[in-house]
C-alpha cells in the first residue's frame, strides 16, 4: 500500500509542483528586477550598497546556509540512520560560534568586498589575493556542484522527470540547465541586493514550511517527543532503538569512527571559511550589524535544525525508512514524502517548491561570490590594477555567466553523484585553505605573506589531494564516485583531521621561514586598529568605490 | 586603496599611535580575554560530544526518560550552550567593547581626514 502512495506521490501532480515553483520564480524575478534597477556602483553589485540591516542579513545568511543538503539531507539521514544524522546538525550549528566570536565583526571592519581583501590586507597583494581567489573558486565550485547534483535527484522525485541513464541530455539535464539559467539572471540583474532578497524570501518559506510540518508531526503524537521517538523505533525494523543513539552510520569500524571525528572537525571549522558566507558580512553597514546578523542566523539555523530532528524521526515513524530508501531520490526524499503523508499533494507541492527555491537561491549566492572574487581579487588587483570600478563589475558579470555555464555542465555530469561527499569536500577545503590564514591574519602579529601562501595553497592541495585518494572517490562499491576503479590509499572519506592541523602548521612554519624580510609593521597597526574599532571601514554610502 | 604605497603617510601613523595607546590595549585585551577562552571552551565541549558519539555509543544510548537518550540530551545541550554563548557574547560586546571601540574610532576619524 505504501508503494501505491509512493507512486502517487512521484507522478501524481507534477503540474502542481511545477506551478508552485513557477510562482516562486515569478515573485522573486519581480523582486530582483525591482531592486536591480538601483544597482550602479561596484559596492551595489558586490555588497548591496551595504544597505541591509543585521536582521535582514541574518535571515539571508540562514537562507545561504540552509542548503538542500541541510534540509533534505539531514532529515533523510535522521529518518534512515537515526541519531548519526543529528550529528551533522550539531556540527553545522556550533560552527557559527567560530564566525560570531572570531571572524564576522573583524572581517566586516577590515575588508571591502571579498575574503581576499582581509587576507591580503597587510601582505603582498598579488600572490595572496590570487591564492584567496583560487581557494574561493574551488570551495564555491564544489559547494555549487553539490547543489546542482542534488537538483537532479530531487527532480526525479518531485516532478516525475526520470533520469535517462543512456543519455546525458534527458529531462533532468534540462531542468538543471533551467535552474542554472535562472540563477544567472538573478545574479546579473539583481547583483548582491537581488540575490539577498531571493535568500530572504527562500529562508522565510523554508522556515515556515518546516515549522508547520514540525507542529503537525508533534501534534500527531500529542506533543510528546518520546512517543514520536517510540513510533520511529517501531518502524525502524532491525535497527530498533539503535536509531536513538549514535553508531549506525559511523560506528561500524575503527576507521569509520575516526572518519566521523574528521568530519566533525571539518564541519565545525569549515563554516567560518566559506567565502559565500563571509561575503554576506559586507552587505551590512557596520560591525555591530554584522554581529546582529550572526545572532539572527544562529537562532534561525538552530531552530531549523531542531525542526529537522522532529521531521527526520517523524519521517521514520510515519513514512518508514524502507519506503524512503526505495523512493526515487532515496534518502533525500524523506522530507517531501513526509509532507505528502501529512498534507497530501498540496503540502508536497509547497515543500517541493521550497526545496527548489533552496537550490536556486544557494547557487545564486555562490555564483555572486565566485564572480566577485575573480573580478575584485584577480582582475582588479592582479591582472589590471588600473581597472575602473565599472570595468571591474563588467568582468564580474561575465564571470558570473561563465561560472553559471560551468555549473550547469558540472551539474549535468555530477547528476546522481554522492552529494554528501561534495559538501563535505567544500567544508574540509574551506576549513583547511581559508580558516587558518583568516585567523592568523586577524590575531597573529608576526604572520606574513609566506605563511599565508603556505597555509592556503598547502591546505588546498592537501585537502583536495587526500579526497582524490580517499574511499569517497574510489574503492568503495557502494558510496564512491567511481564505483569500479580503485586508486585510494587514504583511509578516511573526510580529510579534515589531517589537512586542517597541517594547514595551521604550514602557516606557522611558512611565517618562520619568511620572517624578518616581509613583516609590515605599519600595515599591521592599521589592520589591527581598524578590525577592532571599525575606523575607516566601508560605510553604507560609498561615494566612489576604490 | 589596495596597496601600502598609495595611501597617505599620516593616515597610517595615526593607526600606529592608536595601536600603542593604553585604551587600545585595553580594548584588545577585553576582546581576547572573552573570545579566546570561550572559543576553547565551546570547541572542547563540542569535541567531547563528537568523541562520546564515536567511542561511547553505549553510554549515549542509555535511556533517561521514555525514549529520550543521553545522546539526544547532550546533543540538545549543544544547542542550548550555542544559544547561551551567543547571548552572553552580545551582552558583553555591547557593554564592554562597543563604547570603547566607538571612542577610539571617533578619535581616529576626528584627527585624520580619511573617514
Amino acid at each position: 500500500m505504501n508503494e501505491r502512495i509512493l507512486a502517487a506521490a512521484t507522478v501524481g501532480k507534477p503540474a502542481l509542483n511545477i506551478g508552485i515553483f513557477l510562482a516562486f520564480v515569478v515573485v522573486t524575478l519581480v523582486v530582483v528586477f525591482w531592486v536591480g534597477r538601483q544597482n550602479r556602483t561596484a559596492s551595489d553589485y558586490y555588497a548591496a550598497g551595504r544597505s541591509f540591516t543585521g536582521t535582514q542579513n541574518g535571515i539571508a545568511i540562514s537562507g545561504d546556509y540552509l542548503s538542500a543538503a541541510s534540509f533534505l539531507g539531514i532529515a533523510g539521514a535522521i529518518a534512515t540512520v537515526g541519531y548519526d544524522g543529528f550529528l551533522y546538525s550539531v556540527g553545522f550549528l556550533v560552527a557559527w560560534l567560530v564566525a560570531l566570536l572570531l571572524v564576522a565583526e573583524l572581517l566586516r571592519n577590515t575588508g571591502k568586498f571579498t575574503m581576499g581583501d582581509v587576507l591580503s590586507f597587510r601582505m603582498r597583494q598579488r600572490p595572496v589575493r590570487a591564492a584567496a581567489a583560487v581557494s574561493t573558486l574551488v570551495v564555491s565550485f564544489f559547494y555549487l556542484l553539490a547543489q546542482m547534483a542534488g537538483a537532479g535527484g530531487l527532480i526525479s522525485l518531485l516532478l516525475g522527470v526520470p533520469d535517462d541513464k543512456s543519455t546525458l541530455f534527458d529531462g533532468q539535464s534540462a531542468v538543471i540547465a533551467v535552474v542554472g539559467a535562472l540563477m544567472i539572471v538573478y545574479v546579473l540583474v539583481g547583483g548582491m541586493k537581488g540575490t539577498t532578497w531571493v535568500q530572504i524570501i527562500k529562508a522565510s518559506l523554508l522556515l515556515v514550511g518546516a515549522a508547520v510540518m514540525t507542529v503537525w508531526v508533534l501534534g500527531i503524537y500529542g506533543f510528546n517527543l518520546s512517543a514520536l521517538l517510540g513510533s520511529a523505533v517501531q518502524n525502524a525494523g532491525t535497527n530498533g532503538d539503535k536509531i536513538l543513539g549514535p553508531g549506525l552510520q559511523y560506528g561500524k569500524t575503527g576507521t569509520s569512527k575516526i572518519d566521523f571525528v574528521s568530519l566533525g572537525l571539518a564541519l565545525v571549522l569549515g563554516t567560518a571559511g566559506l567565502p559565500h558566507i563571509l561575503m554576506r558580512f559586507y552587505t551590512v553597514p557596520s560591525a555591530k550589524e554584522a554581529r546582529r546578523s550572526v545572532v539572527w542566523a544562529i537562532w534561525l539555523i538552530g531552530i531549523f535544525y531542531l525542526f529537522t530532528l522532529v521531521l527526520g524521526y517523524g519521517a521514520g515513524a510515519l513514512v518508514g525508512p524502507t519506503v524512503i530508501k526505495n523512493a526515487p531520490g532515496g534518502v533525500n526524499s524523506a522530507a517531501p514524502l513526509l509532507a505528502f503523508q501529512l498534507g497530501g499533494e498540496v503540502l508536497l507541492g509547497l515543500i517541493s517548491a521550497v526545496a527548489f527555491a533552496t537550490i536556486l537561491a544557494v547557487v545564486a549566492g555562490l555564483t555572486i561570490t565566485a564572480s566577485a572574487s575573480f573580478a575584485h581579487d584577480v582582475y582588479a588587483n592582479v591582472l589590471n590594477r588600473s581597472a575602473s570600478p565599472t570595468s571591474e563589475v563588467k568582468v564580474a558579470r561575465r564571470t558570473a555567466v561563465v561560472f553559471g555555464v560551468v555549473a550547469i555542465i558540472g551539474g549535468i555530469l555530477a547528476n546522481g553523484q554522492n552529494i554528501a561527499f561534495l559538501v563535505a569536500l567544500a567544508f574540509a577545503v574551506a576549513a583547511s585553505a581559508n580558516l587558518p590564514t583568516l585567523l592568523f591574519s586577524l590575531f597573529w602579529k608576526k604572520f606574513n605573506t609566506t605563511g599565508a601562501l603556505w597555509s592556503m595553497y598547502g591546505g588546498l592541495i592537501i585537502s583536495v589531494g587526500l579526497i582524490i585518494f580517499s574511499p569517497a572517490v574510489s574503492g568503495n562499491k557502494e558510496t564512491s564516485m567511481f564505483k569500479t576503479a580503485d586508486f585510494h590509499w587514504f583511509p578516511l572519506a573526510n580529510p579534515g583531521l589531517v589537512s586542517i592541523p597541517l594547514a595551521f602548521l604550514l602557516g606557522v612554519v611558512g611565517t618562520l621561514v619568511g620572517a624578518g624580510k616581509e613583516h609590515d609593521e605599519e600595515r599591521y597597526a592599521e589592520m589591527e586598529v581598524r578590525s577592532l574599532t571599525g575606523a575607516g571601514s566601508e560605510r553604507a554610502e560609498v561615494k566612489a568605490p576604490r | 586603496m589596495s596597496t601600502t604605497s598609495d595611501r597617505p603617510l599620516g593616515d597610517s601613523s595615526v593607526y600606529a599611535q592608536v595601536q600603542a595607546s593604553p585604551e587600545f590595549a585595553d580594548l584588545r585585551s577585553r576582546l581576547r580575554r572573552f573570545v579566546f577562552p570561550m572559543s576553547v571552551a565551546f570547541l572542547v565541549w563540542y569535541l567531547v560530544y563528537v568523541l562520546l558519539a564515536a567511542y561511547a555509543p553505549a553510554f549515549m544510548s542509555i535511556k533517561l526518560a521514555g525514549n529520550l537518550t543521553v545522546g539526544l540530551l547532550i546533543g540538545l545541550l549543544q544547542f542550548v550552550t550555542t544559544f547561551a554563548i551567543t547571548t552572553i557574547y552580545v551582552r558583553y560586546a555591547n557593554k564592554n567593547l562597543d563604547p570603547l571601540a566607538a571612542r577610539l574610532r571617533g578619535r581616529i576619524e576626528g584627527d585624520g581626514d580619511d573617514a
